[in-house]
């Protein structure tokens, strides 16, 4: 079994650490891994993407090809139709509703959710709003990692544990804050789909 | 031994401290910046006190490594692909000297041009040097190569170059890490003469770099990281470093073609000799310039040698699994496209960044002064071309604008204008404006100071505190030099300090001077868990 992920955002709203979680969890599971990303100038408030690949087998690209993701994470609703050749026909995406503008011509916030809504399998949610909720507004990305956590092949235990291992250092008011969000993303993601 | 989920950059990190590194030099470039920076915080590295902070500019880094190998410790040089250029010097003279302890180095290609002005082949420069590259296609390879190369390097007696590309610098995979070795004592060269490239003794060095060419060549046909997969079929493949992934991507791990993997050079003639004895033709498949390509093409008469030379894989860019899949001619099929809706998100300087205070004024300023006269620099503030500021005339490499204002201001072009940052200026600026002192030029010179390498990261800058005091010691006239604060509240003066010097008929120096908004953020956040 394989899941290929595209991880999408702004610069600074916290792919990596997203992509980081995910890393920690699938080697833990001692699944194949490889996870691509863009530094530099692509990180100053422009479009940043990830590929991620977790697979039983061995992954030979670090890149997926066109048309064989399982799954467009986003934690912005404009850079999740970006990536959407990426998307397989039965793929899922799932994104935070909360429009991110920085630029002069973003296209109105409800055209980008009535795109969004066309896909068969999508979940659409205000991480923004869920993480202010349990006063952790910086935890949105974790939300989103939590939306999307039934897809991942990996287990959810695993990503509190990598949460665990990743945030050990901050404190556990820290770590319990993400898995809280990460819970808070799960249940969210299963509301919306049962509708 | 360790597992370990690392990036391509860090792999390389984790083999050479493995390997048994006494220093890395290096200056932050993209896609390469991790190296460093990983050996900057890792416990072994701070332990055994490795040398792992940042050099100005990537000679002065090559140079120390040649140091240290004379001393008898192993060395790694890191940089961007362009960085090559800056230390070129050092970098082919290093190859006559030889080393006594190994050295690395690492160039980071970036095909597609991510973060870069070009998509040079670092290949090139091992191939003109006549060194030993290594080209990895995994994180794996990637350590085991980093890990391996200080040996290779020490056997050969020559440097060693890898050669990675984007993609796999900033991918992370699993690696497992070998046993840790110990780090050379110093010892002095054998011939204390070695180092001293006089004619007579280049000579004799160069005929030992010449023969040793056949031993490398040989080692290339022995690596392990030159790998042949068999296949029926008369069409041959080579394919180099992480080439070799797509490929795999491409035929779902089954490659049909008779296959050699390159992840050594100089090429292993006699391998390839072998492949094209059965086969009609051999497709090249490289990221980056037609490298291996050009060198085979002579190898028999009767073989036909495809790649990017006649249009079967595209010159530019770097190479992904759609691109194999159609050379291949194997379909990639996506059942979606882009809205049309969704509008390009470009870099942008970030909210409160430095750097656009001091456009704002300053296109103030050319408004009246005249347009088309600004010559810009590498760095964050380059996107000051970009709207809303469209403030640059220039962006070539690391010092340009300098020299370009300077060139612009002696065909007679009045109120030239150099806008450069701090980390950039004493990496390649401060020669150029001694060229200008020298004549008293009439050009302006703007260090956009924010105290840090921003674009990569905000590593520490050579000029941080240091500006005015460097810019002193060359020769600007004190009249001249002025720190301005680029802030909201202090436009107004900011734009009387800069009116000024443009108009003023010789060398000015206008050092605007605010810490990246990203930077103080950082410390104060270090600050806060510190107290904590």
């Amino acid at each position: 079994m394989k899941t290929d992920i595209i991880l999408a955002g702004v610069g600074g709203q916290g792919i990596l650490s997203i992509a980081s979680c995910i890393g920690v969890a699938a080697m833990n599971e001692n699944l194949y891994v490889k996870q691509s990303e863009l530094h530099g100038m692509s990180q100053r408030g422009g479009a940043v993407q990830s590929h991620f690949r977790l697979s039983d087998k061995p992954v030979y690209s670090d890149q997926i090809p066109l048309g064989e993701a399982d799954i467009i994470l986003s934690v912005e609703p404009m850079e999740a139709l970006r990536y959407l050749p990426w998307l397989s026909a039965e793929g899922m995406v799932v994104t935070d509703s909360t429009p991110f503008i920085n630029i002069p011509n973003y296209p109105e916030p409800e055209t980008i959710t009535a795109e969004i809504k066309k896909l068969k399998k999508h979940v659409l949610i205000d991480a923004n709003s869920l993480a202010s909720e349990i006063k952790s507004p910086k935890s949105a990305n974790i939300v989103m990692l939590g939306a999307a956590s039934k897809y991942l092949q990996v287990s959810f235990k695993s990503l509190e544990n990598a949460l665990e291992e990743i945030f050990k250092s901050k404190g556990a008011a820290v770590v319990d804050v993400n898995k809280q969000a990460l819970n808070l993303g799960r249940e969210y993601a299963e509301k919306y789909i049962r509708g | 031994m360790q597992k370990k989920l690392l990036l391509g950059v860090e792999a390389i990190a984790q083999g050479a401290i493995d390997g048994g590194l006494s220093g890395v030099y290096a200056y932050p470039g993209t896609p390469s910046t991790e190296i460093t920076e990983y050996i900057e915080s890792n416990p072994v590295a701070i332990e055994r006190n490795l040398h792992r902070q940042w050099s100005a500019n990537e000679k002065t880094a090559m140079e120390a490594a040649l140091g240290m190998s004379y001393a008898g410790k192993r060395a790694m040089v890191c940089m961007k692909h362009v960085g090559m250029n800056v230390c070129a010097d050092a970098f082919v003279n290093s190859a006559v000297t030889g080393i006594n302890g190994g050295i690395v180095v690492v160039a980071a290609d970036d095909p597609s041009m991510h973060s870069s002005q070009n998509e040079q082949d670092s290949r090139f420069y091992g191939d003109f040097a006549m060194i030993t590259i290594l080209e990895p296609s995994t994180q794996q390879q990637a350590y085991d190569m980093a890990y391996s190369a200080f040996e290779i390097s020490e056997k050969t007696g020559l440097p060693v170059l890898i050669r990675i590309t984007t993609r796999l610098a900033h991918s992370r995979s699993t690696v497992e890490t070998k046993e840790l070795k110990s780090e050379n004592e110093v010892h002095f060269p054998a011939d204390p003469r070695q180092f001293v490239l006089l004619p007579a003794i280049a000579k004799r060095r160069y005929a030992n770099l010449l023969k040793m060419q056949e031993v490398l060549g040989d080692n290339s046909e022995k690596s392990t990281f030159n790998t042949f997969e068999d296949a029926d079929s008369k069409t041959g493949i080579v394919a180099c470093g992480i080439a070799y992934n797509y490929l795999k991507e491409t035929f779902n791990g089954a490659i049909p073609y008779p296959t050699l993997h390159i992840g050594q050079y100089p090429l292993p003639i006699k391998q390839i000799e072998k492949l094209a004895e059965k086969c009609d033709e051999i497709i090249v498949v490289e990221e980056g310039y037609p490298f291996v390509e050009q060198r085979i093409k002579g190898i028999s008469q009767k073989i036909k040698i495809k790649g990017k030379l006649d249009g079967t894989l595209p010159r530019q860019g770097e190479l992904n699994p759609d691109i194999t899949n159609e050379a291949f001619g194997v379909k990639s099929e996506n059942q979606y496209a882009t809205p049309e809706l969704v509008s390009p998100r470009p870099p942008a300087l970030c909210q409160g960044c430095s750097h656009a205070d001091m456009y704002e004024v300053l296109n103030q300023v050319m408004q009246e002064m005249g347009s088309n006269r600004v010559f810009g620099d590498i760095g964050c503030y380059t996107l000051g071309a970009l709207p809303p500021y469209v403030a640059i005339n220039s962006t070539v490499d690391m010092g340009a604008s300098i020299t370009m204002a300077k060139g612009a201001a002696d065909s007679g072009v009045k109120h030239a204008v150099a806008v450069i940052g701090d980390s950039t200026f004493v990496h390649s600026g401060m020669t150029g404006l001694l060229d200008a002192v020298i004549e008293n030029t009439p050009i302006t010179v703007i260090i956009s100071d924010n105290s840090t390498t921003a674009m990569t990261g905000g590593q520490k800058s050579h000029g941080e505190n240091r500006i005015e005091k460097i810019c002193l010691g060359l020769g600007v006239d004190r009249e001249h030099l002025h720190i301005i604060t680029p802030m909201k509240n202090k436009h107004e003066e900011m734009f009387k300090v800069i009116k000024q010097e443009v108009e003023y008929q010789g060398v000015s120096v206008i050092i605007s001077q605010r810490e990246c908004i990203r930077t103080a953020a950082r410390k104060a956040a270090k600050k806060r868990a510190n107290l904590k």
